[in-house]
Parts: structure tokens; C-alpha cells; sequence
């Protein structure tokens, strides 16, 4: 289709580009700052219009990967570089190619000390967010996919706020948790049905019981990533002692991994297991709606109110996802790229009162519609995005998943919308409190509004949500028919049931064996 | 033209809301202000093609999300329920902008006050010219979000941003079973678009789904969810303690949102839905018993309140009360020929106790009113000709639509119906009483302001006054002209009410003419404009009368209601309760009368001829003044039950779930382990780095090495 790598290119872009800055030296620490600086938008940018590029260039009429590429990688191991993309994962990739240079951009003051360090740790995680999103091999995807942390747990361990080492900390227990198991079933899946992710599903070679320990294998590192109740605790704690560029990409990119994992993993290739399992996830994404969204309305820390916000909003994908419908599964894909952006800005938002107050506490703000009017009219339009109010992108998702969730079961969707009700509340509180109000604390009324800077972050943003919001179609048109394609294999499969030859089965329950004592 | 009917608010509100700063206050004011009356003018003229004319039709613009086989455009659907609406908005929303002009002179940020009601009248129309369900949420939300935004205008108030919170909040509260009715629909008709489901209706009275091994009739279960949608957005008893906390956004906010329109979505969607409802007796019975009760309980609250704006917001909640229990009886013309006439004359009360307000220098309270009636005598009058069309005096608007309500409830002969009409009859006494009430405490009797006040009272400026011409002439008006298409003539010929009709419009005529030459005086304000087309209005529609009597003729037997309404409503034969409201007995028709005069005679004694009578009833009748001074303690119910509630049980979950138990038995145990054997590392962070790169490492060599394993044992085998 292309004659050249466009997918490597966008990958490992970053990569070269943090490693030039890596070569960045100087006398003054100024100067190489701000070439860091430099280089680090010029490469995240550059990496963009590849983006750009590719979203043209991607074909919706076709449910196949595009812009494959393939090679021997370690041949004697098997393993191969495998990339390519479809309708579900262009977005994310688009996603992460749109966020990187927001990051950056948001950084641009607020971040003082080993400032080159911190550039190439964004560009490192540039490049594992669009590795993790391009791969279609897996252990090629555990790479990008884990190697994605470590960037991460620098960004908040030494640019983080007070309590950076607890949250890195507890962040990295959690992800190790869910990592160690999901490499184990990789391992045996490598072993018995091969590495090849756009192979795999169309085998049907997996036995149910064995379906079924696997998917618990993936679920337990998606659910921590997505995050789902009871695993989020760590959320709200990166979040807060993470510099804001490092919430926007937490919130933006790295809880979508979850939901791409189960996309990628759970429903095509364990699609017995996973319908086996899906009543246990819709309790468990119903009780993540209520639960964070009760637990968000009595925060006093802007920053933590907006990530059990997101736990919330993260439920409802796993909801949608696991109806397996092509209402659910569409919405949830839109809902995890809506709310990449309307969280991502959100944070942002939060860092621009946080630059200047240096304080998160809701009480010690108020009033500021005075001051800052530009400000509050952003926030207000992320504000209702993340309500769900029609005409932002953040109704589409939600409306559709519950459509879908409606299909499946109604008490669930009757429960899940209660979500709409205290999504309303905790938020307008948020604003109520943060940009209302008698001006009462001095220094919150006279803080200067919005600058070109900030401003130009943010109006894009806005901008996107809105127009997502009038017209999906732009991301519906292109995912529909990979979406079609999932549902309709997975409902193959599931009404079928298992068709597997019986010596499979034994063969297989003796590699499982095999494993158990290789363990 | 239906583009420009729908769209130009929404352009002036671009236009105001972005470039506010350079077009400054009066350039805002000038172009919201053109945007509505522009959008008024071509409402008019589909409302004569539509209308009278019959040329129903939908238009698609765009597609808004398609997924599957679940399709939706925005698209606009202008029917004769949709120009009604329109009108009504476009009119009264003409009206509102042009007073706030004057109204909000004071306030510092215009530009923004204006812009948000020309947004909210966009989201409205919005909602009316849906073709679909999911278009009419949007517009639902919408004017949610106006409304929010309105009320909280004043945002340096903490009691408005309460308001405002409190009411999109509970507003939400509705919208989740209007969202839910929706997929409910989608699921049982397979589209969300009117025409196909409205199709498929007589077919699927059959369908129904499983709660809990239950079998429940679809239908039913659709039609209450979507009227919980309607008790939400217009204030029904349940959802309704929004409302009256909402008088603290502006006079002209609560004349156009909380009067006359948005409060009125509810009635729309019901009847909108009226190819659904009438497959659906129980939720007819529900819609019925709570409109009767609405109405009875607010009129109740409404007898006891001080606040002026108060008392009016509780009147509209009660009469949304007779405009729900008219749906559930079926006589949805009479719903919406009473959502019209309320219109007019409650955005008309609104804004002429704006006027009071503003003369008050912004004082609501009425025991800080009376003896002013003298000083501004053009807002008592024009108070006068709304409190005598909301008591249902003839020939006033209210008169005529009033009765047919109650007459239809009475004509239902279920025992709803008449519970409904005992209720409204109740209220009807009520609301005559609290409305003479409130205009001998505001205007007559001793001056209870303080000097200073007092010496500021004067009539409001031309630029307010204008448009409550437009809305008296409406008051005076709507009923009767309408009367003949909404609610028709019966089917035995010309009555005695038709021909009274003809009569009162032409009587009514020259009045609205000779208001012009007052007028000539402040040519400049665009208060001209509206004037002129109030008289074009006025005559025009006088005509249009005349045309539908001679189709009426033409179609001897015809009743000209099913001419007017066409396709878009739909009733079954035999629910035809406005057909029957033509033939009740004579005391039917007269009670409503009988009992309004009493209660206006009832006020006159009670407040100015003895004053102390109201002081000594209360005290006589304590625990039910009690109770209707205190709205029934409905703020106090749901503030205990649900907001306490919830908010304990966020500190419950966060403190005990989060950080008591996942935590502390999750991460936290694990880390004060791994925290000792990471003390013997000099910098923790990077220790925690190196553990990681270690994991890494080890897990990279296990899968390196298993493969080796692995591919040698292959070899071999």
C-alpha cells in the first residue's frame, strides 16, 4: 500500500529523536533545556503529521490490518516484528501522536529541572504508546506494552509532587501484578497457537477451560491498567503526585491499553471465556460507575476527583466492550478516545490553576470567572464533554454503550445510567466550587487568564470534542467495519461453542501440564 | 426558510457568545435580538403553511451517529406539533430578548445574558423539530444546559449556583429514564425515528420484556420512562423542587425557561409521543394522576408563598399539572392549546413582575410591596390582564383552555378523570386566589417598602413595556382564536362557544391596533418591530380564523381539530375525550368559572377588606399551613434521603473501601515490606527503578531461555 515503513517511522521517530536530544550538550543548563524543548516538539510534531498522514490514508472499507509490515526478528526465537493497524487501533495511535505534543507543549514552564531528561521520557513513551497500538505480535506487544512503564514510573517517581515514591510505588505493584501473569499466558499461547495476533483469532484452537485461565491472565493486567474496581486505587494516586503532562497521558493513552487489550485479546481470541466472564464484568463496571462516581463527589482534590472520574467513565467501556455488541463495542471505543481527550484536557486545565496557585484543593479557588472568563468557558465545555451532555463527543460513547448494554441486560443499563446522574453532580460541584462562587480566597481572584500558550492547547481540544461530538462519523465511519468484524466472529464463535477436535484438547491440557510444572 | 426558523439563534449566538468583546453589548443585543425575531417571523409564516395550510414534512440535514443498525440524522421534522412549538418559542423568546434589553441594563455582562438565551432558544427549537428521539435529547439537554446556565447567572450568588446545580441535577434525574425510554424504544421498534416507529406501534402492543422472570408490557414500560423524563424537565410533583429554587436566575430567565417554554417540553414529548401513549392506558392513568395531583399540590404551596416569583413559578408548576392530566385523558389538543394560551399569559405575569421587581429597586419579597398600584399603573394593568386569563376569566386565553381541559377530564368517565377534574376545579379556586392575593399584596394597600424605595418606584422604560404588549395581546387573544383549530368545534354544527369566539377576536381586534400609536413615540427600539408584527399577527390570524371557518363549512361534518393537528397527533376513537368535552353538562362547563370568581372575591375579602382574616386562617388551620409553607417538605425529604445519604456513603467508600480495605490489605501491606528491604538502598526512587529494570530483566531471560527450551525440545521431537 505504501512504499515505505510508515508504522516503524511513527514508532521509533520519537525514539531517534530522544536519543539526538540525549546527545544535547552544553555549558549552560538554559540552552540545553530549551533545545531539549525544541527538539522534543519538533519530533512529536513531526511525528503527528505521519499521523496525519496515515489517518488519510486508511482505507475504512477494508476490516483488514493495513500498512503491514513484517520481518524476521529474532528468527531463531520465532519471534517476529509484526505491525500493522485496523479501524480500532488507528485512533489510539492518532491519539497518542495528538497527546505527545500537548504533553510536551503543557510542560513547557512548569517543569524546571532536568528538563532534558523529562523530554525524552515523553519520547520514549511516545514511542511504546504506538509500538503497544501497532504490534501484532505479542510478545512484540509485551515489549511496547511494559516497557511503556518505565518511562511512566520515571515521569511521576522524579517529577512527581510530595508523595511521588508511595504512588509510583503503588503503581508499579500494580502493574507488575497484572503484567507477570499476562506474560505467562503469552508464553503459553507462543508455545501451543503461535505469536501472531492477526492469527490466533481466526484458529479457534484454544479450549474453553483453558480459555478460560488465560483470559484471567489478560484481564488481571487490562483491569489494573483500564482501571477497574477493585484495582484502581493506584489511579487517583499517580495522578495526583504526577506532573500534569504525566496525568494527560495516563489519563489519555495509558488507560485506553486496557480497553485495546480486551479488544486485541479477550474477545477475539478467548471469545467462550470471555462471554463466560462478561456477567462478572458488568457487575464489576456497574459497581465502578456507582462506587468511584460516590466516592469522586466527596474529593477535595480537583486532580483526584477527575481520575475516580475517569474510573467511572472507564466502566463504562469495559461495560460496552463486553456486550459484544456493535453498539457497545463502538461506543466503547469512542467513549476511551473521547475521554482521552476531554480528560487529557481536563488535567490540563487543573495545571493551568496549578501553575499559578500551586495548590489542587477545591476550597482554595472560587470566583475566578472574573478573572479568568476564557478559562472557565474552556472548562465548561470539558465540564459538560465529561457530563455526557449531547453535542459532545462525550454522549456519543456513553449513549451507545448503554444502548448496547440495554440490548444484553436492562437492570445493567439501568444501573450504569445512574452514572449520568452522579457524573452530573461531582462535576458541576467541581465547577460550582472551582469557578463560581463569591470570590472569597484573594489570591484565586487575581490570577491572570489563559496565555496564547495555554490557549492554543486547549481550544483544539475543545474544538475536537465538539465537532466529535456533532459529527462521530469522522471515527464511527472508520471503525465500523473492524468493529463488525470483531462482533461477528466473536458471535460466531459463542453461538457455535467450542467446536474442538478431542485430541486438541488432551494435547493441550498436557501442555498445560507441562507449564504447571515448568513453574 | 425552516433553517432559518431554527438556526439564526443559534447564529447570534455564536456571533454574541465569540465575538462578544468586539461587537460589545449593544452589538450582542442587536444581533440575538434580530436572530429571534427573524426566527419568530419565518415561525409564523410555516405556522400558516403548515398549519393551516397542511404541508407537513421532514428535512434531513446531516448524519449525526450511525453504528450498526442504529441511525440517526439530524434532521428537522416541522409538522403542526412542531410549528405550534415553534411560534410559541420564537414569540415569546422575541419577546423576552427585547425586554432584557431594558431589564438587564444594570448588569455588566450583557453580551453574555444574551447570548445564552438566544443558545437556549436554539437548543429548543432543537428539541420541537426533532425527527428523531436522540435529536429531541439533544435539545432536551440543551435548554437543560441554558437553563443551568441562566439560573446561575448571577455565579458570584452561592444561591444561584445552588439553583442552577439543583436543577440540572434533578433534571438529570429525568433525563435517565428519558434515555433509557429511548433504548427502550430502539429496542423494541428498531429505529429511534418518529415516522418509523409510529409505523410499527399497532403491531408490537404485544411485545413485552422480562424483569426478574416478570413479563411487562413494553409499551407501558416506554411511555413511563419517557414520562419520567417529562415529570423532570417540567416540574412534576417528585421532580419538581428545581423549579421554584430556579427563580434565582433573572426575571426574563424564568419568563421564557421556567414559563413558557422550557417547562413545557414535557407536555411536547408526551404529545409527541402520542402513538405510543394511547397503546398505554396505565401510563395514560399515571400521566393523569400525577399531572391532577401536581396541579392540586402547587396551587396548595402557591397560596402560602411570599416571594413574588415564587408564587408564580408554583402557579406554573400546577397548571403544567392541568396540561399533563389533559394528556393522560387523551385530549392532547387541549394539552397543547393550553401549553399555548399558558404561554402567553404566564410569560406575561413573569415579566410584568420583573417590571414590579425592577420598579422595587429588585425587591421580591411581597410583604415589602402594596400601595404602588398608582405609580406604575401600565405594569398593574397588564398584571391584571394576566391574573384574569390565568384564573380562567372569559374572554380571556385562559378561560378557553382551562375549560376544555377540565372538561375533557370530566368527559374521560374513568375515575381518574374525575379525580383530575375535582383536583383542577381545587386548583382552579386556588390559582384565582393566590393570583388576587398576589396582586393586592404587590400593588394595593399600605406602601410596605421603606421610604427610599418607594421613592424609586417608576414604570419600567418603553423597551420593557413593548413586549408585554405583545404577550397581553396574546393573553387576550390565543384562547379564543385558537380555540376553533386546537380543540375544534363539535361535530353537531356551529355551538354557542364558536360563534362567541368569532365575535371576542374581532371584538378583540381593534384593541391590538390601537395600541400601535403609543407606541410611535420611541420609533428607535426595536420594541417597534415586534409591535407592528404583533398587529400582523393579530390580523393575520384572524384571517387564517375566517379561512378555517370556511373550510369548516366546506367539510360540514368535519371537525377542523383533525384538520389542524393532521398526523401528529394521534388519538384513538374511542379516547376521543376532547370530542366528548364538547357535550358534558352545563355545570361542568360553569364550575370552573363559578369557582375562579369565588376565589378572586375570596382574596378581595381576605386582603384588603379585612386583612386580618389570612393571619387568623393560618393560625387556625396551622399543620396544613405548615405543610404547604414548607412545599410539603419535599427539600427537606430528598435532602435527608438522598443527598446525605450519598455523600456519606462517598466518605464510606473512599475512606473504609479505598483506602481501609483495598489498600491497606492490597498495596500498602506489600509496601511497607518492600519499603524495609528498599531502606538499604541510598535514593528509594531509583531503587524502585532498578527493581523494575530487575523484574524486567529476569522475566526477559526466563522467556528468552523458555523459548530455547522450548524450540530444542521441538527440534528434538
Amino acid at each position: 500500500m505504501l512504499d515505505f515503513p510508515l508504522l516503524s517511522i511513527m514508532t521509533f521517530l520519537p525514539l531517534v529523536g530522544g536519543l539526538i536530544i540525549l546527545a544535547i550538550r552544553g555549558e549552560d543548563e538554559e540552552i540545553v533545556a530549551q533545545n531539549s524543548k525544541h527538539m522534543a516538539l519538533y519530533t512529536s510534531l513531526f511525528t503527528l503529521a505521519f499521523g496525519l498522514y496515515m489517518f488519510t490514508r486508511f482505507d475504512p472499507s477494508v476490516s483488514d490490518f493495513q500498512f503491514v509490515e513484517e520481518s524476521g526478528w529474532l528468527k531463531g526465537l520465532g519471534l517476529r516484528y509484526h505491525l500493522g493497524i485496523d479501524g480500532i487501533s488507528m485512533f489510539f495511535v492518532l491519539l497518542s501522536a495528538f497527546l505527545t505534543p500537548v504533553c510536551i507543549l503543557a510542560s513547557w514552564d512548569s517543569i524546571q529541572n532536568r528538563v532534558k531528561e523529562y523530554m525524552i521520557a515523553f519520547l520514549a513513551l511516545e514511542t511504546f504508546m504506538i509500538g503497544t497500538f501497532c504490534a501484532l505480535d505479542t510478545i512484540l506487544f509485551y515489549v511496547f506494552f511494559e516497557g511503556l512503564l518505565i518511562p511512566m514510573f520515571l515521569i511521576i517517581g522524579i517529577w512527581g509532587g510530595a508523595r511521588r515514591v508511595y504512588s509510583a510505588y503503588k503503581f508499579f505493584l500494580y502493574t507488575l501484578l497484572g503484567s507477570v501473569l499476562m506474560l505467562l499466558a503469552i508464553l503459553w499461547m507462543a508455545m501451543n497457537v503461535g505469536t501472531d495476533m492477526t492469527e490466533i483469532p481466526m484458529q479457534a484452537a484454544i479450549p474453553v477451560d483453558i480459555q478460560k485461565w488465560l483470559w484471567l491472565a489478560f484481564f488481571a493486567s487490562f483491569a489494573v491498567k483500564m482501571p477497574m474496581w477493585p484495582v484502581h486505587t493506584w489511579l487517583p494516586d499517580a495522578h495526583v503526585e504526577a506532573p500534569t503532562a504525566g496525568s494527560i497521558i495516563l489519563a489519555g493513552v495509558l488507560l485506553k491499553m486496557g480497553g485495546y487489550g480486551f479488544l486485541r485479546f479477550s474477545l477475539p481470541m478467548f471469545p467462550e471465556a470471555s462471554a463466560y466472564f462478561a456477567p462478572m464484568v458488568f457487575t464489576l463496571s456497574v459497581i465502578a460507575i456507582i462506587y468511584t462516581s460516590l466516592v469522586a463527589l466527596v474529593q477535595e482534590d480537583m486532580k483526584k476527583l477527575i481520575a475516580y472520574s475517569s474510573v467511572a467513565h472507564m466502566g463504562f467501556v469495559t461495560l460496552g466492550i463486553f456486550t459484544a455488541t456493535v453498539h457497545g463495542v463502538g461506543g466503547a471505543i469512542f467513549q476511551m478516545l473521547s475521554h482521552g481527550l476531554i480528560s487529557g484536557a481536563l488535567f490540563l486545565c487543573v495545571g493551568v490553576v496549578y501553575d499559578r496557585l500551586h495548590t489542587r484543593e477545591i476550597s482554595r479557588y472560587g470566583g475566578i470567572v472574573k478573572n479568568m472568563p476564557r478559562y472557565a468557558t474552556v472548562f465548561m465545555i470539558l465540564m459538560l464533554g465529561a457530563v455526557g451532555l449531547p453535542g459532545t463527543s462525550g454522549f456519543v460513547g456513553e449513549f451507545l454503550v448503554l444502548l448496547g448494554a440495554f440490548q444484553t441486560n436492562m437492570i445493567i443499563a439501568a444501573l450504569a445510567a445512574t452514572g449520568l446522574i452522579l457524573g452530573a453532580t461531582y462535576m458541576l460541584m467541581l465547577y460550582r466550587r472551582v469557578i463560581f462562587g463569591p470570590p472569597v480566597n484573594t489570591d484565586a481572584i487575581t490570577m491572570p487568564d489563559l496565555n496564547p500558550r495555554e490557549l492554543g492547547l486547549l481550544v483544539p481540544i475543545v474544538l475536537l470534542v465538539i465537532w466529535l461530538g456533532v459529527f462521530p462519523g469522522v471515527i464511527m465511519d472508520k471503525i465500523s467495519l473492524s468493529v463488525e468484524s470483531l462482533v461477528s466472529n466473536y458471535e460466531d464463535r459463542t453461538i457455535q461453542g467450542p467446536h474442538q477436535p478431542k485430541d486438541t484438547l488432551e494435547e493441550n491440557k498436557e501442555n498445560d501440564q507441562k507449564m504447571d510444572a515448568a513453574q | 426558510m425552516e433553517i432559518l426558523a431554527v438556526f439564526s439563534p443559534l447564529f447570534a449566538f455564536m456571533v454574541a457568545g465569540i465575538f462578544g468583546k468586539s461587537i460589545g453589548d449593544r452589538g450582542c443585543q442587536f444581533v440575538t435580538c434580530a436572530g429571534v425575531i427573524l426566527a419568530a417571523l419565518t415561525s409564523i409564516l410555516l405556522f400558516f403553511d403548515v398549519g393551516f395550510g397542511g404541508h407537513a414534512y421532514a428535512k434531513e440535514i446531516a448524519p449525526w451517529i450511525i453504528s450498526g443498525d442504529f441511525n440517526v440524522s439530524w434532521a428537522l421534522r416541522i409538522d403542526q406539533l412542531a410549528v405550534v412549538m415553534m411560534c410559541v418559542i420564537n414569540i415569546v423568546s422575541a419577546c423576552v430578548h427585547v425586554y432584557s434589553v431594558g431589564y438587564m441594563s444594570h448588569d455588566e455582562a450583557k453580551g453574555r445574558f444574551m447570548a445564552y438565551l438566544s443558545l437556549f432558544t436554539f437548543a429548543m427549537l432543537m428539541l420541537v423539530t426533532a425527527d428523531n428521539l436522540l435529536q429531541l435529547f439533544f435539545g432536551w439537554e440543551g435548554v437543560g444546559l441554558a437553563s443551568y446556565l441562566l439560573i446561575g447567572f448571577w455565579n458570584h450568588k452561592f444561591s444561584a449556583n445552588a439553583a442552577a446545580q439543583k436543577a440540572f441535577v434533578v433534571n438529570r434525574v429525568g433525563d435517565f429514564g428519558l434515555a433509557l425510554g429511548i433504548m427502550a424504544i430502539f429496542v423494541v421498534f428498531g429505529s429511534i425515528s418518529f415516522d418509523t416507529i409510529f409505523e410499527q406501534v399497532a403491531d408490537k402492543t404485544e411485545v413485552t420484556f422480562t424483569f426478574f422472570g416478570h413479563h411487562v408490557h413494553a409499551l407501558t414500560v416506554i411511555c413511563l420512562l419517557l414520562f419520567m423524563g417529562a415529570v423532570g424537565k417540567s416540574a412534576q410533583l417528585g421532580l419538581h423542587t428545581w423549579l421554584p429554587d430556579a427563580m434565582e436566575g433573572p426575571t426574563p430567565v424564568s419568563a421564557l425557561i421556567h414559563a413558557a417554554t422550557m417547562v413545557t417540553a414535557g407536555v411536547f414529548l408526551v404529545a409527541r409521543m402520542s402513538p405510543l401513549f394511547e397503546f398505554a392506558p396505565t401510563a395514560l392513568m399515571v400521566v393523569t394522576l400525577f399531572g391532577a395531583t401536581t396541579a392540586f399540590v402547587a396551587a396548595t404551596i402557591g397560596l402560602t408563598q411570599f416571594d413574588i416569583k415564587r408564587v408564580i413559578a408554583y402557579s406554573t408548576m400546577s397548571q403544567l399539572g392541568y396540561m399533563f392530566f389533559a394528556l393522560g385523558v387523551s385530549a392532547y389538543g387541549a394539552a397543547m392549546f393550553h401549553l399555548v394560551t399558558h404561554a402567553f399569559f404566564k410569560a406575561l405575569l413573569f415579566l410584568g413582575a420583573g417590571s414590579v421587581i425592577h420598579a422595587m429597586s429588585d425587591e421580591q419579597d411581597m410583604r415589602k410591596m402594596g400601595g404602588i398600584w398608582r405609580k406604575i399603573p401600565f405594569t398593574y394593568g397588564l398584571m391584571w390582564i394576566g391574573s384574569l386569563a390565568l384564573a380562567g376569566i372569559p374572554p380571556l386565553a385562559g378561560f378557553y383552555s382551562k375549560d376544555i381541559v377540565l372538561e375533557a377530564a370530566w368527559a374521560d368517565h374513568s375515575w381518574f378523570g374525575n379525580y383530575a377534574y375535582w383536583m383542577g376545579i381545587a386548583a382552579a379556586f386556588m390559582t384565582a386566589f393566590y393570583s388576587w392575593r398576589l396582586l393586592i399584596m404587590t400593588f394595593h394597600g399600605k406602601p410596605r417598602a421603606d421610604h427610599h424605595t418607594m421613592e424609586h418606584v417608576h414604570e419600567s422604560p418603553p423597551i420593557m413595556l413593548a413586549p408585554l404588549l405583545v404577550l397581553a395581546a396574546g393573553a387576550l387573544l390565543a384562547g379564543a382564536v385558537f380555540y376553533q383549530p386546537f380543540v375544534g368545534s363539535p361535530k353537531a354544527g356551529g355551538s354557542a362557544h364558536g360563534e362567541a369566539v368569532t365575535e371576542t377576536a374581532h371584538a378583540e381586534k381593534p384593541v391590538a391596533h390601537a395600541e400601535k400609536p403609543q407606541d410611535k413615540a420611541h420609533n428607535q427600539t426595536p420594541a417597534t418591530k415586534i409591535k407592528a408584527l404583533s398587529a400582523d399577527i393579530s390580523a393575520e390570524m384572524t384571517e387564517a380564523l375566517e379561512t378555517v371557518k370556511e373550510m369548516d363549512a366546506e367539510i360540514a361534518q368535519g371537525t377542523d381539530r383533525h384538520i389542524f393537528w393532521g398526523k401528529s397527533l394521534k388519538i384513538l376513537p374511542e379516547n376521543d375525550t376532547v370530542e366528548a368535552a364538547h357535550h358534558v353538562p352545563k355545570w361542568v362547563k360553569f364550575l370552573p368559572l363559578v369557582v375562579g370568581t369565588l376565589g378572586i372575591a375570596l382574596a378581595y375579602l381576605a386582603y384588603l377588606l379585612s386583612p386580618g382574616v389570612p393571619g387568623r386562617i393560618a393560625r387556625m388551620f396551622k399543620p396544613l399551613h405548615i405543610l404547604f409553607f414548607n412545599k410539603w417538605f419535599f427539600d427537606e425529604l430528598y435532602g435527608q434521603l438522598i443527598v446525605r445519604n450519598a455523600r456519606t456513603l462517598g466518605k464510606a467508600f473512599w475512606s473504609i473501601g479505598d483506602q481501609g480495605i483495598i489498600d491497606r490489605f492490597g498495596p500498602n501491606g506489600s509496601a511497607t515490606t518492600a519499603g524495609k528491604i528498599a531502606k538499604a538502598l541510598s535514593r528509594f526512587q531509583s531503587g524502585l527503578v532498578y527493581q523494575y529494570a530487575f523484574v524486567m530483566m529476569i522475566v526477559a531471560i526466563a522467556m528468552v531461555s523458555w523459548f530455547f527450551f522450548k524450540s530444542g525440545l521441538r527440534d528434538l521431537g
